[in-house]
């Protein structure tokens, strides 16, 4: 181990295929995040309804927060075929990210959503405005501000997360690192180099939170 | 005319409200006073629809709120309310909070809605504060915002749930006086207080509630002047 001369040169040439393979990685990340908030807004209410509805809302984030998303990208990809549906590496880890996403910002969501005072709604409600405008105008505004940061963490978590795409062959950042470092085995340079490339994505992620909170909160109190 | 019949509200076991009867006349503004606990808010909860309740009626120009097949939304834009603790939107800016009914409620044109809250918001002397978000306004501006978001949905009747009671003294006057000015305007007012004295000089009739139910019902004079009923008199005695 003290012999071992680092070697920087083959990461350098082989920089453009990581930083396409960062591109991915953020690309993944982005749609898995929104496809995940579509669905994570009826998730949240369904879970705070009764009946069938709050059974599958619940059965989603259970399953989707408490087994591996590895497992999720697994069943995603292998699991699927026994049902005849063979998807791409690329559909496979969208989908599973997706449905892990989901779970997390749903649960992020109704916290929030149950810390707008209830209050709000009635004075909506008194106004005359319906249940969803109620929901739309006032509650959902404000809750999204309660998630924000909650809601960072997870796209955080989630981008580190896509890295798992790797194991069903995924070329994102890590897929492509394990297979460029594989040509030379200088695996301590790449992932050296791959784990600062993901340091720098995820504060430019954080940044860009720090943005989007500027334009939503337009309170200067908060 | 608001009319309540024999309403009974009961929140699980617990009855809060046996077997009340009240009515008010359009132009008339009467007060609802007597301990907290004793029924007042939860009356007026029931009259906008936003407490479902188990026996009784209760019609506003004749139609029952309690009906199933009443549109409350429709309704509701005939009764304003305004709560103790302001209930303003903070991530709205004092115009917004007064626009946003009148606007997708009522199908008001954005022009002509922002107009109407600036209206309203000058009514109640926040005009230099159309831009400015509830938490940069004081309890009494708040609470002015409330009366005005109430006010531009024209309502025919405004419920008060102690409007006053989260506010500094030094700023009770304020939401007070605004209260002078709409029974001037004609305003029907239905209003719980603790502002015993107020209650006496604003109000055409003055109820007086005691464990649900209405235990004085009369002019001011009669009710906080001579009051006749022990658990009045008790009151009245404790709150002077």
């Amino acid at each position: 181990m003290n012999d071992y001369v680092f070697q920087w040169g083959v990461v350098w040439r082989a920089f453009p295929a990581l930083m396409s393979g960062a591109a991915l990685t953020l690309q993944i990340t982005f749609l898995s995040m929104a496809l995940g908030f579509v669905i994570a807004v009826p998730l949240a209410l369904m879970r705070q309804s009764r009946g069938v509805l709050f059974a599958v809302g619940s059965g989603w984030v259970h399953i989707g927060r408490n087994t591996p998303c590895l497992f999720q990208i697994y069943v995603a990809y292998f699991g699927l075929t026994a049902f005849g549906i063979n998807l791409s590496s690329y559909v496979a880890t969208l989908l599973a990210l997706t449905f892990n996403n989901a779970s997390y910002l749903s649960e992020n969501l109704r916290g929030a959503i149950s810390s707008v005072p209830v209050q709000q709604s009635s004075a909506a409600r008194s106004l005359g405005m319906t249940r969803a405008q109620t929901f739309i105008r006032i509650i959902f505004p404000q809750a999204l501000a309660f998630a924000w940061f909650p809601i960072t963490n997870t796209v955080m978590v989630a981008m580190l997360n896509s890295s798992l795409g790797m194991v069903v062959g995924l070329q994102e950042l890590s897929g492509t690192a394990a297979f460029e470092s594989s040509k030379s085995f200088r695996t301590f340079e790449f992932f050296a180099i791959t784990a600062l490339i993901y340091y720098v994505v995820a504060k430019f992620l954080l940044g860009l939170s720090w943005v989007g909170f500027r334009k939503i909160s337009r309170n200067p109190a908060r | 005319m608001i009319e309540v019949d024999n309403l009974t509200k009961r929140f699980g076991i617990l009855e809060v409200l046996k077997g009340i009867s009240l009515a008010v006349e359009k132009g008339r503004v009467v007060s609802l006073i007597g301990a907290s606990g004793s029924g007042k808010s939860t009356l007026l909860q029931c009259i906008n629809g936003l407490e479902p309740v188990q026996a009784g009626s209760i019609r506003v120009d004749g139609t029952q709120v309690n009906d199933p097949r009443t549109d409350l939304n429709k309704l509701r834009q005939k009764i304003g309310i305004v709560f103790q603790q302001y209930n303003a939107f903070p991530h709205l800016t004092a115009l917004e909070n007064v626009a946003l009914a009148p606007r997708i409620v009522k199908g008001l044109p954005k022009k002509e809605a922002a107009a109407l809250a600036v209206q309203e918001l000058a009514h109640f002397g926040l005009d230099s504060k159309a831009n400015a978000y509830p938490s940069q306004l004081s309890g009494g501006q708040q609470q002015r915002l409330a009366l005005a978001r109430a006010l531009a949905m024209q309502p025919r009747y405004l419920l008060l749930d102690e409007i006053t009671s989260a506010l500094d003294p030094s700023l009770v006057q304020e939401v007070l006086d605004s209260l002078r000015m709409l029974r001037k305007d004609g305003m029907t007012m239905l209003i719980v207080t603790h502002e015993i004295r107020f209650a006496r000089e604003i109000s055409d009739q003055v109820a007086f509630f005691a464990s649900g139910k209405i235990c004085e019902f009369g002019p001011p004079e009669q009710v906080i002047g001579k009051p006749q009923n022990d658990l009045t008199k008790l009151f009245l005695a404790a709150v002077k």
